[in-house]
């Protein structure tokens, strides 16, 4: 039986979730629009919403004074880059956690869990000095691996999840028709895993591209990633608004837009399996 | 059935991602451990190199007697504490709203969430300039427009300001969770209920809310080990002042400002026990999940 609703109490609910949702959203459609008007206009009081001259400008300037595809890539990579290779190292572990478990598994499988909750900032220092050490300060590479490591737990858990709900009847049954344990991979695993692992890989890029705390305490000019670029418009300097807004807007949107793909996969991930 | 040869091949398959964490945990510990027994001042010439002097507990003791000790885990208490309420209350009033029968679900959920996708130094600029600047923000139109003086947020409500900012940026998980947690609510119960004749205020009291139970622990918890953690909301808002400056903040200035690594380090330690109470329970939880 499902419920009846009367058309009254769904136009109440409508306008009630629609006003909700525009305030939260409020400020991000704020910063978007703003990266359209002039300096001056941006501070106009009343604040313009629709009447003002649509400017490209801001983006122009923004690019200019800090080169902003650099940040862009360097966010690219090292967001890519740190999932990538974490993906490469959690799915052979996820696959054995989830297939050959062991009594140890669920230890394995927590003390990983475990490691994410050292606080960073306890940790700083000797990375840091590592870091030195190894000539990785400011270098793009430094910072895919500790990324990678940051979220490794998230990896292997999300993927484990996934894996253990592919039937594991339908391994039996390959395994005897004769299927070997390459072609039980390529042939049956992977195709059923790709939604999961893809799934992952959306997760974790978005998780790393908005990172932080290393990406700001690690980097300098060479690496810096968006969040650097974005924190170096901290210090007020004459009219910034519109350049602020652009700055942001440039920062934000691939991300929203691979966010709204993620919803799903969102709760699952970072609930590390325990809401789905 | 797993054979031997499977098992050794799957511990062979695990060890990358064993081995890496393991040395990721082991080797940043072990080192912070050490430098909070030590006297370890890098600018006055202080170096692993030459030694370090080990000083025992005097770390310790001194970052717990240090006048700002108390103050910053006040705060973070206050600012975990304040984020948890608002984005809990807001995000369980927000999931049973979201969860209706209403035109343009999608799209509402798309602008509900999109927050949780801003990077935190975004969300925190576009906060305190276009929203909080006493001048030029928009709450100073709004304030001025009903005849109100605006307020310096940043400054006169500082930590409440920081609240606020977090709590926008939280209030999507939440909401995403707990709305997961109440679709999976059973209607067919609701609907009974709802026949009976059981007012909305005890229906929700007595079989949403012990529904979501599990879900609110887990927001709870999760948020706890990011909100205990949080920096670029401080970096580039107050940079700690006007009492804003929490245990993380205090760490890191003692490490990186002062450029006392000793104290820092022992401070550290401090956050890893904090961090480790919280994470004993949220283990509990999802190691029970685990077996079902």
């Amino acid at each position: 039986m499902s419920r009846t609703v009367t058309k009254q109490r769904k136009m109440i609910t409508t306008a009630a979730a629609w006003t909700i949702g525009l305030i939260i959203f409020f400020p991000i459609y704020w910063t978007i629009l703003t990266s359209f008007k002039t300096e001056a206009q941006a501070i106009n009081d009343p604040p313009l919403f629709f009447a003002f001259d649509w400017t490209l400008e801001n983006y122009a300037l923004v690019q200019e004074r800090s080169d902003y595809m650099k940040f862009l890539w360097n966010s690219v990579i090292i967001a890519g880059g740190s999932t990538i290779l974490g993906i490469l190292v959690a799915i052979p572990a996820a696959w054995s956690m989830a297939f050959v478990p062991s009594k140890r598994t669920k230890d394995v499988l927590l003390w990983m869990l475990s490691t994410k909750m050292l606080p960073a900032v306890g940790v700083l220092y000797p990375i840091s000095l590592i870091f030195v050490e190894f000539n990785l300060l400011d270098t793009r590479g430094g910072l895919v691996v500790v990324l990678m490591l940051i979220n490794l737990p998230i990896i292997v858990w999300m993927l484990y999840t996934y894996f253990k709900e592919i039937p594991g009847e339908i391994l039996e049954a390959a395994r005897m028709d004769g299927a070997t344990l390459k072609e039980e991979i390529l042939y049956v695993l992977t195709p059923m895993a790709i939604p999961g692992i893809a799934s992952t890989i959306l997760l974790n890029f978005i998780l790393a591209w908005n990172e932080a705390f290393w990406t700001l305490n690690l980097t300098a000019a060479n690496a810096a990633p968006l969040t650097a670029f974005i924190a170096s418009y901290s210090s007020p300097e004459g009219l910034f608004f519109a350049k602020l807004s652009a700055a942001s807007t440039m920062a934000i949107t691939p991300i929203l837009i691979l966010g709204w793909f993620s919803q799903k996969q969102l709760v699952r991930g970072l609930t590390f399996g325990a809401v789905k | 059935m797993a054979t031997k040869a499977s098992r050794s091949a799957a511990r062979f398959m695990m060890a990358p991602a064993v081995v890496l964490l393991l040395g990721w945990m082991l080797v940043p510990l072990i080192m912070t451990l050490w430098f909070s027994f030590t006297k370890y001042l890098p600018l006055r010439g202080d170096s692993i190199d030459r030694g370090l002097d080990w000083v025992g507990f005097a770390n310790y003791a001194r970052f717990l007697s240090s006048s700002s000790f108390w103050p910053s885990v006040q705060t973070t208490l206050v600012m975990v504490g304040g984020v948890l309420l608002i984005t809990l209350v807001l995000g369980i009033l927000l999931a049973i709203l979201l969860d209706q029968p209403m035109w343009g679900q999608g799209v509402v959920r798309i602008l509900v969430i999109a927050p949780f996708f801003v990077m935190p130094t975004v969300s925190a600029l576009v906060w305190k300039n276009m929203l909080m600047d006493p001048v030029n923000g928009i709450f100073a139109h709004l304030w001025r427009f009903f005849g109100a003086e605006p307020v310096a947020w940043l400054q006169d409500a500082s930590l409440s300001s920081i609240i606020m900012i977090v709590s926008w940026q939280w209030l999507p998980f939440a909401t995403l969770i707990l709305l997961t947690a109440i679709q999976s609510l059973d209607s067919e119960q609701l609907e009974a209920a709802e026949m009976d004749g059981a007012p909305v205020l005890k229906r929700f009291w007595h079989i949403v809310l012990p529904h979501l139970a599990r879900a609110i622990t887990i927001v709870i918890l999760i948020q706890t080990i990011f909100l205990l953690s949080i920096f670029a909301e401080i970096f580039v808002t107050t940079g700690g002042a006007f009492g804003t400056r929490t245990l993380t903040y205090l760490i890191f200035q003692r490490v990186i400002d002062s450029q006392n690594i000793g104290l820092g380090s022992a401070g550290g330690v401090y956050a890893i026990i904090l961090a480790n109470i919280v994470a004993i329970f949220l283990m509990r939880i999802v190691g029970k999940n685990l077996d079902a």
